[in-house]
């Protein structure tokens, strides 16, 4: 039963999630149209290895002699062929150019996505339960200090003490280079090289998390159905683990979703500092390549990323919130 | 409103932030007495370390490392309380809006901020900034296109809710129109979650200006600290101190302003607090 | 009673409360017994320190701050106030139980019922799942819930209140305890269901033979259940006794003024207004929400809040709408003022059919229609002072501010409140005195129309007898025709001269008050007028008579 619900759910999302995407799709049209220079010289990237004869080709390819609507409709239809252009500085199409960094990416981001929310919600439940302590106060401070810090500095310092200074960890990418392990061998050095950027992203989101589920399991303490509880004997534990608990996530979980395009953008600088082969670093050289087309292609499949992971947030939303219902 | 000051300043850690984001509006303020001249311009000895000649030491090129943080935060702040103060219009006009007349008005501006949400703002901010060229202008514009739903997420909530309050609808039933009711009733109503908001949004706007700047977008002619970081990136391991000082600054800006944002939201919006 | 020794007794407790609070004491040297197979009723206004007492007798203190610092609670030998935490949750739910006010919220919205349920019954014994799902359905039956099974496996959002409660009264009596403590279990129920639950309370009680303690701040609940009842003021006991006697009669003077300000259930002679032309007449007004439903969603559900209603006032009249929650009487209340937009009928004032006006068209018609509100804490815009509250409506209409601002001071000494209140703000007032602020307020555009929603129902009864008088005294001066929105069938038997009963958006019986009274004749009437709590002992007394 559950699942042909959820089986309807997830396909009535992603219905409505067509408008949303074709406005992307429109917004990378007019960024096009509003960056210097004609659209096919952005679509050939400033490579400068484009021939005059394969200009006139994207040209008439793109409809750029046609009408302001059509060139729209006919970007629409490439767009959703996931024609997404081709890559010069690469030399590959720029839509297998994204799958190929799509992996290390959702690594990353799936590795400090439960990280900060399982861990936040446990430093967020310890400095409740402690209010006004020692715990809490020191919980505090370092929330205070991590929600402050920006990203690509903590990464940064991170690597002068933990890479630098003591050597625990590589100073950046996500292989040892020319060591072409296999197996568990390479599940462990990517793990390795894994650490400090997951580190350096969570940071900030365990800030948010801890915050947010401080403030959450407080409210819930002051409900009634905790009256409730304690007037049928339970214990303190039992009503922080089987009452307070899940009704203080809902709202962490809620945030987590709506944090999700934003843990995309933090990744570009961390993946940056760390050369960690994702679609931020993608994003950061087609920055500096001038590469607007690249940049397009990444923002829209981001995009795209974000409502499957939003969608999946809701679902489990919906598994500890009765009161949802999924329609 | 008193009340809501004396409880702010009875709050330790918000006076401390208070105090330490008033120092950094006078370096951003005394920047050009103390440091008069380019920030840009070389005049030392390259890779000097701190507490050398120069308090904060020189980068790459020799360049008085304390100058580009102080002039630094001229740039930070302005951008920051700039880029907040759009953000904040727009957001309110459109939170405003749909909250107050709901119905399809606000089924369409809701569907648009959902549809900002979605985008990865930052992804988002990068690409207004290289279409546009990086100057101050554009980056304060693209740091206000991408900030603003939350605001609006906001104040439409407060606008909902204030619509079914009774005290509105006897404003409606004592024949006012909307514009004296948005204005003279509703408005101050929520003016603290406002502001308290606001002041947590300069908090961001910060981080994604010197995020931007880290990675080369920023205004060639105005010294920023991320634009600092940036550079001391290559040699990290030999001279830290050119990536550590400026984010320091960074840290302990941002840092104040949510503890002045708290304080804020604590002195104004009470609750009972202590179990 | 019987020479058994009490089953609870409470001897000199005392309750601090915070330095900042406005007493020291919430409960101060309080001392009360409750016998076996007994109902003592506390009976209090807010502020009595009736609800905390309750709680002090499991330890259910709201913070910190709010301690005993004095007295004894004694059950079965042991003082309560003294018992180890272990000790404590062994008797909570176990010998003692405690059911609470609103069960929406006393419910965990994230579990299903069942899972509370068993819980109660788990914490204290080692049952194997299968007798315990049982035995928790056996209880659901004996609380008279239909379809237990399902029950078990729903959550609260998805049960009325009425269920709700009741399944809270099942949980409560899982380990069938010998005490069971109700904290005005039924103040936030619609009436006539809160007779079924006064009387599945009163069988459960005799059935088992259970002590209960039974707070409430209505002497109707009292009337019905009690067997012995304690008056509550400031935190001390002004007077207990038996039921019978302390109602019939009250020795102290606390006692005697709230008996004296609960309305009569028998309404006063009736009125002629025959003569009189009509004010306010509704033609088929019609009200339908849509909720859900849209594109691709399926199913919508249409709740038809007003289903062709039909009335008329005239002038001088007051007539009262009265209903439960649903019914829809608040929905005419803002139909009538075009708060919200009927679907369909017309709203003759005074002849003029304002159900089409556009907002413009509505202007000069707001100074003869005006509305006094429920909520004392959110009707009055915190941010303004009560003279620029009183005065905004005559000045938008285009009275000069010196004159608008003179007429508030006038309007606060017509209801009662001192002139410089005007310089103040709504938050230093308390919800009586914030009333008469929304009635001045009303009364600042010198309206023929004044429509009243609940504007009672969120008072104590001291201070709601206070109002009504107000009420009462200025519609006399002013000649003010009235529709007076109600719930409690008393207040609408004193304040009105006609009666619209109202169930599900139609309108089942309409005549005057005192006709429709004693002699009923939809079932519908009938069940209400039979399930207010005490009618049998208030017919005959003197209440709250209003001329």
């Amino acid at each position: 039963m559950i699942w042909r619900k959820s089986a309807t759910f997830i396909t009535w999302r992603l219905l409505q999630a067509v408008p949303t995407v074709l406005v992307i799709v429109a917004l990378n049209f007019l960024l096009l149209q509003l960056a210097p220079g004609d659209a096919a010289d952005v679509l050939a990237g400033e490579a400068g290895s484009a021939t005059p004869e394969f200009m006139a080709q994207l040209r008439q390819k793109f409809g750029l002699d046609q009408p302001v609507a059509m060139q729209l409709l006919i970007y629409i239809k490439q767009v959703m062929t996931l024609d997404l252009g081709y890559s010069f500085r690469h030399g590959m199409p720029v839509a297998d150019l994204i799958l190929s960094r799509l992996g290390p990416s959702m690594l990353l981001m799936l590795t400090v996505f439960f990280v900060s929310v399982v861990f936040g919600a446990f430093l967020g439940s310890v400095a409740a339960r402690n209010l006004n302590r020692w715990q809490d106060r020191m919980i505090s401070i370092l929330t205070v200090l991590a929600y402050a810090t920006p990203v690509f500095w903590a990464g940064l310092m991170l690597i002068v003490l933990f890479s630098i200074n003591l050597g625990w960890f590589p100073t950046s990418g996500m292989q040892k280079v020319a060591a072409f392990y296999e197996g568990s061998a390479k599940v462990v050095d990517i793990a390795h090289h894994l650490v400090l950027p997951a580190l350096t992203l969570t940071l900030f989101y365990l800030a948010l998390y801890t915050r947010l589920m401080r403030a959450s399991v407080l409210e819930q303490y002051s409900m009634d159905y905790v009256v409730t509880a304690r007037a049928k004997g339970l214990t303190e534990r039992q009503i922080a683990r089987r009452h307070v608990l899940r009704n203080a996530l809902l709202p962490v979980v809620t945030m987590a979703g709506v944090q999700a395009g934003a843990l995309l953008g933090g990744a570009v600088v961390v993946e940056t500092v760390f050369a960690w082969p994702g679609l931020g670093l993608l994003a950061y050289e087609a920055l500096f390549s001038r590469d607007l087309n690249l940049l397009l292609g990444i923002f829209f499949s981001s995009t795209c990323l974000v409502v499957l992971v939003n969608l999946f947030v809701d679902l489990g939303y919906s598994l500890l919130d009765p009161r949802i219902e999924l329609r | 409103m008193k009340q809501g000051l004396s409880r702010f300043f009875r709050n330790l850690p918000a006076v401390f932030g208070l105090v330490v984001l008033l120092l950094v509006m006078a370096a951003a303020i005394l920047a050009g007495l103390l440091y008069p001249g380019d920030p840009f311009a070389m005049v030392g000895k390259p890779f000097q370390p701190p507490l050398s000649e120069y308090p904060l030491g020189t980068d790459m090129l020799g360049r008085d490392l304390l100058a580009g943080i102080l002039h630094g935060a001229r740039t930070t702040l302005l951008v920051g309380a700039l880029a907040t103060l759009i953000a904040t219009l727009v957001g309110v006009a459109i939170g405003g809006l749909a909250g107050y007349f709901g119905g399809h008005l606000d089924n369409f501006l809701m569907r648009l901020t959902e549809l900002f949400q979605t985008i990865p703002f930052f992804l988002f901010a990068i690409l207004l900034v290289a279409v546009m060229g990086a100057s101050v202008g554009s980056v304060i514009i693209a740091i206000a296109v991408v900030s603003w739903p939350p605001m609006a997420r906001l104040v439409r909530g407060e606008f909902m809710s204030m619509r079914n309050r009774e005290f509105v609808q006897a404003c409606v039933s004592l024949g006012m129109g909307h514009t004296r009711i948005i204005f003279l009733h509703i408005l101050p109503n929520t003016l603290s979650s406002i502001i308290v908001t606001g002041s947590l949004m300069v908090a961001t706007a910060i981080l994604i200006e010197s995020g931007l700047s880290f990675l080369g977008l920023s205004d060639a002619n105005a010294m920023s600290w991320g634009f600092i970081i940036g550079s001391g990136r290559t040699v990290l391991r030999t001279a830290w101190w050119i990536c550590a000082m400026p984010g320091m600054a960074i840290l302990l800006t941002v840092m104040s302003i949510n503890l002045v944002g708290d304080g804020l939201n604590d002195a104004l919006n009470p609750r009972l607090n202590s179990a | 009673m019987s020479a058994q020794p009490p089953l609870l007794q409470i001897e000199g407790l005392t309750i601090d409360l915070p330095p900042q609070a406005d007493r020291r004491h919430a409960v101060q040297n309080l001392s009360l017994t409750l016998e076996r197979n007994q109902i003592l009723c506390i009976v209090g206004e807010s502020g009595s320190g009736k609800s905390l007492m309750s709680r002090a007798v499991l330890g259910l203190f709201p913070s910190r701050h709010v301690q005993p610092s004095a007295g004894k609670i004694m059950f079965d030998g042991e003082d309560m106030l003294r018992v180890t935490p272990e000790r404590m949750r062994d008797l909570r739910g176990n010998r003692i139980s405690m059911i609470f006010q609103e069960p929406m919220t006393a419910l965990n919205p994230v579990l299903s019922i069942g899972a509370q349920i068993e819980e109660a019954l788990a914490v204290h014994q080692r049952v194997d799942r299968k007798a315990r799902r049982n035995r928790v359905l056996d209880m659901l039956n004996a609380v008279n819930l239909p379809d237990p099974e399902k029950i078990l496996q729903s959550y609260p959002h998805q049960l009325s209140g009425g269920q709700r409660q009741r399944a809270m009264i099942a949980m409560a009596l899982m380990m069938e305890p010998d005490i069971l403590i109700a904290d005005e279990p039924t103040t936030a129920l619609d009436v006539t269901t809160q007779a079924q639950i006064l009387k599945l309370i009163r069988e459960i009680q005799q059935k088992r033979g259970m002590g209960v303690l039974f707070v409430t701040h209505d002497f109707g609940v009292v009337a019905e259940v009690a067997d012995r009842v304690a008056v509550m003021q400031h935190g001390h006991i002004v007077e207990q006794g038996l039921a019978v006697d302390v109602l019939d009669h009250p020795q102290h003077a606390y006692t005697q003024a709230l008996l004296g300000s609960v309305p009569s259930l028998t309404p006063g002679p009736k009125r002629d207004f025959g003569s009189d032309k009509v004010m306010l007449a509704v033609q088929g007004l019609k009200k339908s929400f849509v909720s859900g439903g849209g594109f691709f969603r399926g199913s919508s559900r249409e709740v038809k809040a007003l289903d062709a209603v039909n009335f008329e006032i005239r002038r001088g009249e007051t007539l009262g709408i009265v209903g439960e929650s649903g019914s829809g009487k608040s929905t005419v209340a803002r139909c009538i003022t075009r708060l919200l937009d009927a679907d369909a009928g017309s709203i003759q004032v005074d002849g003029v059919d304002i159900a089409g006006f556009t907002q413009k068209e509505l202007r000069p018609i707001r100074r003869r229609v005006q509305m006094v509100f429920q909520d004392p804490f959110g009707s009055l815009n915190p941010r303004r002072t009560v003279g620029q509250l009183i005065a905004e409506g005559p000045i938008v209409h285009g009275t000069a501010a010196a004159i608008a601002w003179e007429r508030a001071l006038e309007l606060l000494e017509l209801v009662g409140l001192e002139r410089r209140s005007a310089d103040r703000y709504p938050h230093e007032f308390s919800g009586g005195q914030r009333q008469r602020i929304g009635l001045a307020r009303a009364l600042a555009l010198q309206p023929d129309i004044l429509v009243a929603d609940e504007p009672v129902s969120a008072l104590d009864v001291s201070v709601q007898s206070q109002v009504l008088r107000l009420l009462s005294d200025i519609r006399k001066k002013l000649g003010l025709t009235v529709l007076f929105i109600t719930h409690d069938l008393r207040v609408a038997s004193q304040v009105c001269d006609s009666v619209a009963v109202m169930l599900r958006g139609k309108v089942v019986e309409y005549g005057a008050v005192a006709d429709v009274y004693a002699n009923p004749q939809h079932p519908y009437t009938k069940e209400l007028l039979a399930a207010v709590p005490g009618k049998n002992w208030s017919h005959g007394r003197e209440g709250l008579v209003l001329a």
